[in-house]
């Protein structure tokens, strides 16, 4: 194990519209477990962003507390960052969301850190349909404290401690969907080719995206007996097509066969290419999204892939009316009235 | 009998039933006596229920510019028979009890030493309203009516009044007159007008307004600059964020996009309140959110992060009776211990304590400053008596030469200048150091803010020296702190004197009025408002330099005293308890009554802490 990121790169590295490379969008070297799903989405980030040339301090980053939530670290070193309290994060976003709605918010919680303590925070991000990012790195197990099942822990599964989970799933995907979610995709951390423009059509989308990431957790639960191994979703992920994003204002040069893909013209001018492999599953109907959710669950299956977009979502700014202009650049001069309307107002107090 | 006699000096208590209009002509009735020049402050009495429960409405007037609650009732005024029986007993010999006689009085409640006035409220409202509703809401105007004949108000005032609170509903203006006037009339024709209690016209109020603290702490949002506000319904925080709301739709609107240069989020809970306004501050935006008890309970953990992590955070902590659910519509100053302390760990929490709605303007508006220069939480400590009722308060003002103290934040030029920044390195000795908002430069700036242990550039440390070495420079801001907060307000009671009074927020009026009191009979007290915490040097000389204190709050664990006590490591037998926690406002008399019995010759202090109750009726 190193503990330090080694400072050589190769002289050659590909560059992108920024002049950046990929350096530019890393973190802080992982303390995270040799193999853990985690790093591997940290990475699918950093390319993420890297490819879409975002410019890294225009990024923020946020978290909840538990394994997942220190993976910011490794990521975006110029990113401002937060790592808030246990299950919290949804509301430390909305406000600074509300505060700046020029930069990305990229959010990164874990399922206990969302769908046990901050369920709540959850259930009404979606609800207001906040412009963000929401990354769930989901191992259906508490990492940080040794191996407790979470809520995500399928009924059956079992951890290292090996007994079966008594309780029945939350589903976040299917919660997300049930809650409004104008963006849910679920992927695998060992899947990098789906997951990156996953990511970068999450980026893309205004309002809330969900990407419910199942990320082993290979001390505690990749066992025969789980269902949140890397053995276990390889062998039942099925994923609902295949995903391309092509970013704004980049010439589309890869041939398409004409009906076998679906286009779209996300909110900034980005397309996404969407092959679907699924005859049942519709991504731009709710009820069908839902419907497949179920299907797959009752088969014993894990669908990944993009699963709903509603392309025309509203995200809270639009629905405030609150101005174009973010409110953190705004002075006395936007923002105080001065002392004659406060002499009008005593006047009518009298 | 002897009748109470007095000119522009009584306490009137209207029994009411919630939800059936009286609170409107309830304030017509206290917002007349005002207009005559009289000051007057009115209290709501409140259930916790919208329709059907006894409410009171309580208003003193006071020539002489007392405006606290005196303790004792001169008139009372009943519409309400589920608490008659209760209302007659709590009125001071001599006095007089007005009630609908449309029914007769049950005799076992009558009493030989008050003035019984009756009015047909009922049948003449039957016999001129067929509606029933109109029956209901015109009772109350039509008692009113009466009142101003019984206690010889200026009736013009009243008219005008009903003319300016119509406005733009003309129509309404005049049924409201007519019905006024089916008071006065039957009144007059009755009784002898005026009763031994009368007022008439002076020019005692001045400049000054009557106003809520709620609204005025909604204004002082605005005047602050938030502009993001986050909340989460509660009795009786409510109002400010409703005021915010009122007039940053009139004064916030971008008059290019007609968009709004404000934002307000109704969060699910208080918990998700208060992680946006420290998400938004964090961002460098103004916000704010407001709350009572329970919800300063459920945002202490997030205080402990903000105070850590050295986030601004503004919040108004509007206090109502509690533990737990408490008494959600009475008042009480029973979260000074909660609020500078919350959260686990090592916290401490800088408090302000408004005690007009022209303070609660003032503060909250410097809330937002001192949020930003000191990187920590600010907690202003209001109450239900100063946030839901109208208060006589100097007038509201603003300098427009005055510029928001942003704190210290470095911009991208500086940023640039840099060689290594820091987020947590006191680079100037005052223990406050430099923020950066995200975005602010491309490769300087960035770091990492989170609640956990950490080096002075932000980064992650488990090492138990940085982790100090970050806990002390903290109490070396708290020193920082107490040159910014405000001091105290002491009035010297011009002779030499060991004994003082000591007091905050809403106890201001009848802790005063108390003074004056026991001045009266001999008894010298110098006396302290004390404003925030940290407590600056002015109050520790201001203790050391008397030989007693008194201590006036209301809450039964003498918090403030206790807080005094850890912080300026005091014994327990110097400063002396005067506390409250009915759920209603301290009166005068109370407070006189308990120093007396503190003082040497009663004899009365004992072993431990003796509690005393000031109920609405109790009299000196």
């Amino acid at each position: 194990m190193s503990y330090q990121i080694p400072k050589f790169r190769h002289p050659e590295l590909p560059v992108n519209d920024l002049g950046y490379t990929r350096a530019a969008y890393e973190g802080s070297i992982s303390t995270l477990c040799a193999g853990c799903g985690h790093d591997s989405i940290s990475g699918a980030i950093v390319r993420a962003c890297h490819e879409l040339s975002i410019e890294p301090h225009k990024i923020a980053k946020l978290s909840g507390i538990g394994c997942s939530s220190k993976t910011p670290t490794y990521f975006l070193g110029k990113s401002h960052g937060f790592n808030s309290v246990h299950g919290r994060m949804p509301s430390v976003v909305t406000g600074a969301a509300m505060a700046n709605r020029d930069l990305l918010y990229l959010g990164v919680s874990g399922d206990g850190d969302t769908a046990s303590i901050g369920m709540g925070q959850f259930a009404h991000v979606i609800r207001r349909n906040l412009n963000m990012v929401y990354i769930v790195m989901n191992n259906g197990c508490y990492g940080l404290t040794k191996g407790q099942d979470s809520a995500t822990a399928d009924e059956g599964s079992a951890g290292k401690k090996g007994d079966a989970n008594p309780f029945s799933a939350i589903d976040l995907c299917g919660t997300a969907l049930q809650l409004g979610a104008t963006f849910v995709a679920r992927s695998f951390s060992g899947d990098k080719e789906q997951l990156i423009p996953l990511i970068k059509a999450a980026m893309s989308h205004r309002g809330f995206a969900l990407i419910d990431v199942i990320s082993p957790c290979v001390t505690f639960n990749n066992t025969a007996a789980s269902t949140k191994s890397y053995e276990f979703v390889r062998e039942h992920a099925e994923a609902t097509g295949t995903v391309d994003f092509v970013p704004m204002r980049k010439e589309i040069t890869t041939r398409y066969t004409a009906g076998a893909a679906h286009e779209v013209t996300m909110h900034d001018g980005s397309v996404l290419h969407l092959y679907k492999d699924s005859d049942t599953l519709d991504p731009f109907d709710r009820r069908s999204a839902m419907m497949a959710l179920m299907d797959h669950q009752q088969d014993g299956t894990v669908l990944t892939g993009l699963i709903y977009l509603d392309k025309d979502s509203r995200d809270l700014h639009d629905v405030l009316e609150t101005a174009h202009r973010p409110l953190n650049q705004l002075d006395e001069t936007d923002l105080c009235p001065g002392n004659k309307m406060l002499m009008n107002i005593n006047a009518s107090l009298r | 009998m002897k009748r109470l006699e007095s000119v522009n000096d009584f306490v009137i208590k209207f029994a009411n039933v919630n939800g059936t209009g009286s609170a409107s002509a309830n304030n017509l009735f206290a917002k007349a006596l005002f207009r005559m020049g009289l000051p007057v402050s009115p209290k709501n009495i409140f259930p916790s229920n919208i329709q059907g429960l006894p409410t009171w409405y309580e208003v003193r007037v006071s020539e002489k510019g007392y405006l606290g609650r005196r303790g004792g009732v001169d008139i009372s005024l009943s519409v309400n028979p589920q608490s008659m029986a209760q209302d007659i007993r709590e009125v001071e010999p001599g006095g007089y009890f007005i009630y609908d006689d449309t029914k007769p009085l049950d005799l076992r409640l009558q009493r030989r030493d008050i003035t019984f006035i009756g009015l047909p409220l009922t049948r003449i409202c039957n016999e001129n309203y067929r509606d029933p509703r109109q029956r209901q809401l015109f009772k109350n105007v039509i008692y009113v009516g009466a009142l101003a004949a019984l206690l010889d108000m200026d009736f013009r005032v009243l008219t005008d009044l009903v003319a300016d609170q119509f406005k733009g509903k003309e129509k309404l203006i005049l049924p409201n007159i007519q019905a006024l006037e089916l008071g006065h009339q039957y009144a007059r024709e009755n009784y002898q007008c005026p009763i031994g209690i009368r007022v008439q016209s002076v020019d005692k109020v001045g400049d000054k307004i009557l106003l809520d603290g709620n609204t005025a702490l909604g204004l002082g949002a605005i005047y602050g600059g938030a502009t993001v506000a986050a909340w989460y319904p509660i009795t009786p925080s409510t109002s400010v964020v409703d005021a915010f709301d009122k007039y940053a739709r009139r004064v916030r609107i971008d008059p290019g996009t007609g968009r709004r240069n404000y934002a307000i989020v109704q969060a699910e809970d208080e918990l998700a309140a208060i992680g946006m306004v420290i998400g938004a501050s964090w961002n460098g935006a103004r916000a704010f959110t407001a709350t009572s008890g329970p919800g300063l309970s459920l945002m202490s953990e997030f205080l402990g992060l903000a105070y850590f992590a050295e986030i601004p955070t503004v919040l108004f902590d509007v206090q109502r009776a509690g533990p737990s659910t408490g008494m959600p519509t009475r008042t009480q100053q029973s979260d000074v211990l909660s609020a500078a302390y919350a959260s686990h760990g090592d916290t401490k929490h800088v408090l302000l304590f408004p005690s007009t709605p022209r303070e609660c303007f003032d503060f909250g508006a410097l809330s937002f400053d001192l949020a930003e220069r000191l990187q920590t939480p600010i907690i202003l400590m209001t109450d239900l008596d100063l946030g839901m009722n109208d208060n006589m308060s100097p007038p509201l003002e603003w300098d427009d030469q005055r510029r928001y103290d942003r704190g210290k934040v470095l911009k991208a030029e500086q940023l640039e200048a840099m060689e290594r920044y820091g987020r947590y390195l006191d680079v100037d000795g005052d223990a406050i150091c430099y923020r950066t908002y995200p975005g602010a430069h491309p490769d300087k700036g960035a770091f990492f803010t989170r609640g956990s242990s950490r080096d002075e550039y932000a980064i992650y440390t488990e090492k138990g020296e940085e982790y100090e070495k970050n806990m002390l420079r903290l109490l070396q801001k708290w020193d920082t702190i107490k040159e910014y907060v405000p001091g105290p307000e002491i009035i010297s009671c011009g002779k030499p004197t060991d004994m003082a009074v000591l007091y905050f927020g809403t106890s201001e009026e009848s802790s005063r009025e108390a003074v004056d009191y026991l001045a009266e009979e001999g008894i010298a007290l110098d006396a302290m408002r004390v404003r925030a915490f940290p407590f600056n040097k002015q109050v520790e000389d201001f203790i050391d330099s008397h030989e007693r204190v008194f201590v006036i709050e209301q809450n039964r664990d003498a918090q403030l005293r206790t807080l005094l006590m850890a912080e300026f490591e005091l014994g327990p037998d110097k400063l002396k308890s005067v506390l409250c926690f009915d759920g209603t406002p301290i009166s005068a008399r109370n407070i006189r009554k308990q120093i007396l019995e503190h003082l040497p010759g009663n004899n009365v202090t004992p072993l431990h802490r003796k509690v005393k109750v000031g109920g609405a009726g109790e009299i000196a």
